[in-house]
């Protein structure tokens, strides 16, 4: 189920370097902690023995309020060092992964991926504060203060030394061994634990249902059995899974008794002195201290340690490939990370929520097996000519314009597409396809959903690269074009835009960051989105995306015409701009279409009869192969075999 | 700082105060222990230094190795008492929060659709009910068992250190409260403006992150993505930041409890020795007063965790109170109204058989005040047995409809009648038995098939099981199953396929056969084409001709066998008509038909 984590991932200081120095630094006040817990056992001690006649040793005294202020301070500088290396390493995380989604394009994120990264990047990587804040520090201290205890002992009283040294691995062999027998326990009532625990929340989810039935009010009883049954259950695991935690404080306090007894023996005996006496008794429990409270914050760490795997696993080249191209990997091909099992969820969160783990269930439950099916899998780019397509994107920040050939890309020249074969991992979207696309055409693109339409544009777009054969813009290849040069040629209607969270404004001017108001304002009048922006609370400073203001699929898409517009790109590719799009809005996206389209270039998959009006070829795609047809069904035959297509098609049309 | 939502879980904890206060017992029990070990093993120690004769020293030679052993023996209980505790007011929460909602009807529904239109994940608000309802175990185990612990710990060693000297004894009275009062309101202080600062750059980040992954494509293709990195990194740096010099303040909290602890000992040690107190007993004193001062600091953390877990509890004792403003909190409703009555009372032996005409009269909804109309005037006359389609884009409103027919959701204005009575007015307990079928949001439990299908109707036979089952289709595969009926489903149907989890939903909506109406809300969804026919087909039929079905749906074929289609578009009625009259028409339904009868003919013609 869960897989073990080492403590530290050494991945780590490779990919935040900065990190480094912050880790450094921890390790150095661990050291100087472990120091100065036998500065302060010692002066107490010395207190203590001098106060046992009487005296008060001042000296003595002030040294201990000296060693507990350093401690006091060396504790404030641990969590300030940590919280600091946590902020780094998070910043750090969150800039490389953010970073690798613009760097590797598009094609490289699947639904799955997109959804991981944007939760990583988001508030995933939080998690590593208790990790970074809690764990990591007192695991450095469970190295040094055992072992300078250890030492201290060694010169003040060895047979001490001795019982501790024997006791202290006690912690850890312990802490494993019983772990894994509640881990075994807890397997065995893992599927009758899940069952009882999402009770409430199956329940919870299907109240309308419920509701619907009537049968609400009568589910009260049963919410209330499942969950008094959940908790017999929880506590029959509790019952083992605590046992380990009495184990190790048995361990710990008993090795304190173990060396109190003797000692006052032997100080009756004459053969020791009461000041190292009381040194051995204080320094006893310290040596434990910080196994112990490692070991109670491992849990809470986990799914920090969980987030960074899952963050490094993503940045790291897969080394499955090769090291220059990381993108050629298709999503299938990664069993490195699977998000349908958050790793927090093993036995350990099956109970209830036991202390001190504190996350998995929630994660658990909200998460639903076989669930959302990712509906449109991106293109992944496949091994081939792509070299210069996954290069970062120089130059972006510039703005569209469609005077300006830079870097030699002719946007009036003709697009070629010779013998074009797209493999994706599991299908062939396209098979050996060649067209010309002419400047100044209107191409319509028609066919059945899922047959390769989106892939035509995916192409020329740069999100997906041929498996073989090659397209052509003015004669050169596409794949030796500088991308973002190429892109500033193209205007792009996607079928659902994506919304950001900026103002109305700032989404239109998506391709032009730096177009005055009126621009805008240009644009939206010619994408018919007046009236909506009218409609607005705040006009075009409204907010839009998560949490903004949201639009209807109508005067969203308006708004991605709105973008081409201002775009003003020579040649536009439109995706079934009208596919959701109720009567009202269809006809207001439609004429706008056709303003966006006049003088251009375009290629638009078409979806609706209607678009194919102003259209001067319109393309057929079919199973992967691309058939042509002069106007309207009066060509030759799409092919043989296929008489009710061509029929269909008329019928269609007509 | 008002403590209303800790009042609310106290209510609900009063039955089981007895077993938490043992649980805080036990607790205290454990600190104790620690402590007495400490102390005894000190005065053992100083004691054996006078060199007394060992008898004198047999007592304590047991009392240190009995502590040590009871100290995790304590803990042990003391965590097993305090969940055991602790689950039993999670047990009454969550009943008591399922109540609040089931007795809401509509609520739900509501929610979802507001969420729908406001582009959010539906059921994110009631997954996030579920885990708040664990805050109230954490706000019971991290806070006031420890608290509980530490306030009688603290007392006692008090009460110890001041029958050997009361001036040591207030001593350690004063850095107990700073240790146990003082800093830990300092950090839930510091926890709460870190949060309120932290939280919206975190929020943004999130956004951010979203926009940069969805909208990736986007961004590439109109060559955005570097600005919009660059906006995202510099909200990181911020944020990073942010969280640098917060947790400078937030730690300091944290070295002072060790300077207090330390500063105590101390300060004991010198008024002890001053007073002349017993050499012996001052070392006891020091020893104790810091292991009493430390395991007051356990409070630091706890406040931490209280400050963490308000949002949660606060959100859990809204809606037990009724205060969380619930689109059917009870002032929503008309005065004259019925109480809903809780259970299946008086009105199951009366009669709902019989033919049942409905109204739909100038219906309006809206979920955001400031969003579309989701119904927009709708005028419906549906007279027993009719036969009604709902079609058109999605968004049109279709759904809506349904949820305003069936009662699950209120319309803002019109009404709806069966058989010239108020939908609003009939008993919350019989409407479902005259209104009912699928609907969009219909959920699959995790349990049996035979249990998911008799949610439909408790009393089913055996008979009218597998009728229903066969007329949705689902028979032969329930057959084909080696645990049949028993067959567990998974979460939400994830075990079945599409097409099955369709099927039961579908059998389970024809075995509730409601008296009235049955609507179906795409019934068909996830079925090939030749496979929708068949079974919208024998569904209809199953309905009986005196119950009225209306049915919404996005495929067309089929329709010339009702009455009347509706074309809904932005909460309006665009057309109606029968079938043959709107094909007829051009238009929406039009354009749908040819589409669709064409990309069914290249499906037939792709797959002979």
């Amino acid at each position: 189920m869960s897989r073990r984590r080492r403590p530290f991932d050494p991945r780590l200081l490779h990919r935040v370097p900065g990190a480094r120095r912050h880790l450094g630094l921890l390790g150095a006040l661990g050291i100087a902690a472990a120091g100065l817990v036998i500065a302060q056992a010692t002066t107490l001690a010395t207190v203590l023995a001098e106060a046992a006649g009487g005296h008060l040793d001042r000296v003595a005294l002030a040294a201990f309020l000296a060693s507990v202020a350093g401690r006091a301070a060396l504790l404030w500088a641990q969590g300030t060092v940590a919280a600091r290396a946590a902020a780094t390493v998070k910043a750090a995380l969150r800039a490389d992964l953010l970073d690798a989604v613009g760097r590797r394009g598009p094609g490289w994120l699947s639904g799955q991926r997109t959804g991981q990264l944007a939760t990583l990047a988001g508030r995933g990587l939080d998690a590593l504060d208790a990790y970074f804040t809690g764990y990591l520090p007192q695991l450095v201290l469970s190295v040094t203060v055992p072992l300078a205890v250890l030492a201290r002992l060694v010169f003040a009283d060895w047979s001490s030394a001795l019982v501790i040294a024997v006791t202290l691995p006690l912690v850890p062999i312990f802490g494993a061994l019983l772990g894994w027998q509640a881990q075994a326990a807890t397997e065995r009532q893992w599927r009758r634990l899940a069952l009882l625990g999402g009770h409430f929340l199956d329940m919870v989810r299907g109240l309308p249902t419920l509701h619907l039935f009537g049968r609400a009010p009568a589910q009260v009883a049963v919410v209330r059995r499942m969950a008094d049954r959940h908790r017999l259950a929880t506590m029959k695991t509790l019952r083992i899974a605590f046992l380990s935690a009495l184990v190790l404080e048995l361990v710990a306090t008993l090795s304190v008794a173990l060396v109190a007894v003797p000692i006052g023996l032997r100080l009756l005996g004459g053969g020791l002195t009461l000041q190292t006496a009381l040194l051995v008794l204080l320094l006893a429990p310290e040596a434990f201290l910080p196994l112990r409270a490692a070991g109670s914050q491992f849990h809470a760490s986990q799914e920090g340690l969980t987030a960074l795997d899952e963050a490094l696993t993503l940045l790291d080249p897969d080394p499955t490939t090769t090291a220059t191209d990381p993108s050629a990997t298709s999503p299938a091909d990664r069993p490195t990370t699977d998000p349908a099992e958050p790793a927090t969820t093993g036995p350990p969160s099956a109970l209830g929520r036991p202390e001190p783990s504190s996350t998995g269930p929630r994660g658990r439950s909200i998460d639903r097996p076989g669930g959302t099916e990712v509906s449109e899998r991106v293109a992944v780019r496949s091994p081939g000519p792509a070299g210069s397509l996954v290069g970062p994107e120089t130059g972006s920040l510039v703005p569209g314009q469609s005077g300006g050939a830079p870097n030699g890309v002719r946007a009036d020249g003709e697009i070629r597409f010779e013998s074009v074969t797209v493999d994706y991992p599991r299908t062939t979207a396209l098979r050996d396809v060649s067209l010309t696309i002419r400047p100044g055409e209107r191409i319509a693109v028609v066919g059945p959903s899922g047959a390769g339409k989106s892939t035509l544009l995916h192409l020329l777009l740069g999100f997906v690269s041929p498996s073989s054969g090659r397209i052509t813009v003015g004669g050169t290849d596409l794949a030796a074009l500088d991308l973002a040069g190429w892109r500033r040629q193209l205007a792009w209607v996607p079928q659902r835009a994506h919304l950001f969270g900026t103002s109305l404004a700032d989404n239109i001017r998506l391709g032009a960051p730096d177009a005055p108001e009126e621009a805008v304002r240009a644009a939206v009048r010619a994408a018919a989105l007046t009236e909506v922006v009218d409609g607005l609370p705040e006009g075009l400073d409204t907010r839009l995306g998560e949490g903004g203001h949201g639009l209807s699929s109508g005067e969203r898409q308006r708004v991605a015409l709105a973008r081409a517009f201002l775009r003003d790109a020579p040649i536009v590719l439109l995706d079934e701009p009208t596919a959701r799009l109720d009567a009202g809005s269809e006809a207001a996206v439609l004429a706008a279409t056709g303003r966006l389209v006049a003088g251009r270039t375009a290629l638009l998959v078409a979806h609706r009869p209607t678009l194919l009006a102003g259209a001067d070829r319109v393309l057929r795609v079919e199973d992967g192969r691309v058939t042509e047809q002069t106007r309207l069904g009066s060509g030759p035959a799409v092919g043989p075999g296929t008489p009710a297509v061509e029929e269909t098609h008329r019928e269609v049309v007509a | 700082m008002r403590l209303r939502p800790e009042r609310v879980v106290w209510r609900l904890a009063r039955p089981y105060l007895g077993r938490l206060l043992g649980a805080g017992l036990l607790a205290a029990g454990t600190e104790l222990a620690g402590l007495a070990l400490l102390a005894t093993a000190t005065w053992l120690l100083v004691s054996a230094a006078g060199r007394p004769p060992l008898d004198t020293l047999t007592v304590a030679i047991v009392a240190v190795r009995a502590l040590a052993i009871s100290r995790g023996v304590l803990r042990y209980t003391e965590r097993l008492a305090g969940h055991d505790a602790a689950l039993r007011v999670v047990t009454e929460v969550r009943a008591r929060v399922f109540a609040a909602l089931a007795a809401r009807r509509g609520s739900a529904a509501q929610h979802r659709a507001a969420q729908n239109s406001a582009g959010r994940h539906s059921g994110d608000l009631l997954s996030r009910l579920v885990s708040d309802v664990e805050a109230v175990q954490d706000l019971l185990l991290r806070v006031l068992v420890p608290g509980v612990a530490a306030a009688l710990v603290g007392l006692l060693a008090v009460l110890g250190a001041s029958a050997v000297e009361p001036l040591a004894g207030l001593a350690l009275a004063g850095g107990l409260l700073l240790a146990g009062v003082v800093l830990p309101a300092l950090a839930a202080m510091l926890t709460r403006r870190t949060a309120a600062r932290v939280a919206p750059l975190r929020g943004a980040l999130a956004g951010d992150a979203v926009d940069l992954t969805s909208g990736a494509a986007d961004l590439a293709a109109f060559g955005a993505t570097r600005a919009a990195l660059d906006r995202a990194d510099a909200r990181a740096r911020e944020l990073a930041g942010l969280e640098r010099r917060t947790a400078a303040l937030g730690w300091a909290v944290d070295g002072l409890g060790i300077l207090v602890a330390g500063a105590t000992s101390a300060a004991v040690l010198t008024v002890a020795l001053r007073a002349g107190v017993d050499g012996v007993l001052v070392g006891v004193l020091g020893v104790g007063t810091l292991a009493a001062v430390e395991a007051a600091l356990a409070l630091v953390g706890a406040a931490r965790q209280w400050t963490r877990l308000r949002t949660g509890l606060t959100r859990v004792a809204d809606l037990l109170t009724g205060a969380d403003g619930g689109p059917e909190s009870p002032d929503r409703r008309p005065p004259d109204a019925p109480e809903p009555t809780v259970g299946i009372g008086a009105a199951d032996s009366e009669k709902v058989a019989g033919r049942w005409h409905c109204r739909v009269e100038r219906v309006r909804l809206r979920y955001r005040r400031s969003g579309p109309p989701a119904l927009d005037g709708i005028d419906l006359d549906l007279p027993a047995g009719s036969r009604i389609a709902v079609v058109g884009p999605s968004g049109a409103g279709k759904s809506s409809l349904l949820g305003v027919l069936t009662g699950m959701v209120r319309p803002d204005s019109g009404r709806v009648t069966l058989n010239g009575v108020d939908l609003a007015d009939q008993p919350a307990e019989r409407l479902p038995r005259i209104v009912g079928g699928l609907l969009a949001e219909a959920h699959v439990f995790h349990a049996s098939v035979r249990e998911n299908l008799l949610l439909g109707r408790t009393g089913a036979t055996e008979e009218e099981l597998a009728g229903a089952a066969g007329a949705a289709g689902l028979l032969d595969w329930v057959r084909q199953q080696p645990a049949g009926w028993d067959t567990v489903v998974g979460e939400d149907g994830g075990q079945l396929s599409g097409g099955q989890r369709q099927r039961l939903l579908l059998a389970r909506a024809l075995l509730a056969a409601p008296a009235g109406i049955l609507v179906l809300d795409e019934p068909t969804e996830g079925l090939d084409p030749g496979a929708a026919d068949r079974v919208l087909a024998s569904a209809t039929a199953h309905a009986g001709p005196d119950r009225t079905v209306v049915l919404v749906t996005h495929r067309l074929s089929g329709l010339d066998r009702y009455d009347e289609v509706i074309v809904l578009d932005a909460g309006r009625i665009a057309h109606r008509g029968s079938h043959a009259e709107l094909v007829e028409q051009s238009g929406w339904y039009r354009d749908q038909w040819l589409r669709q009868a064409g990309a069914e003919r290249d499906h037939l013609s792709v797959g002979s």
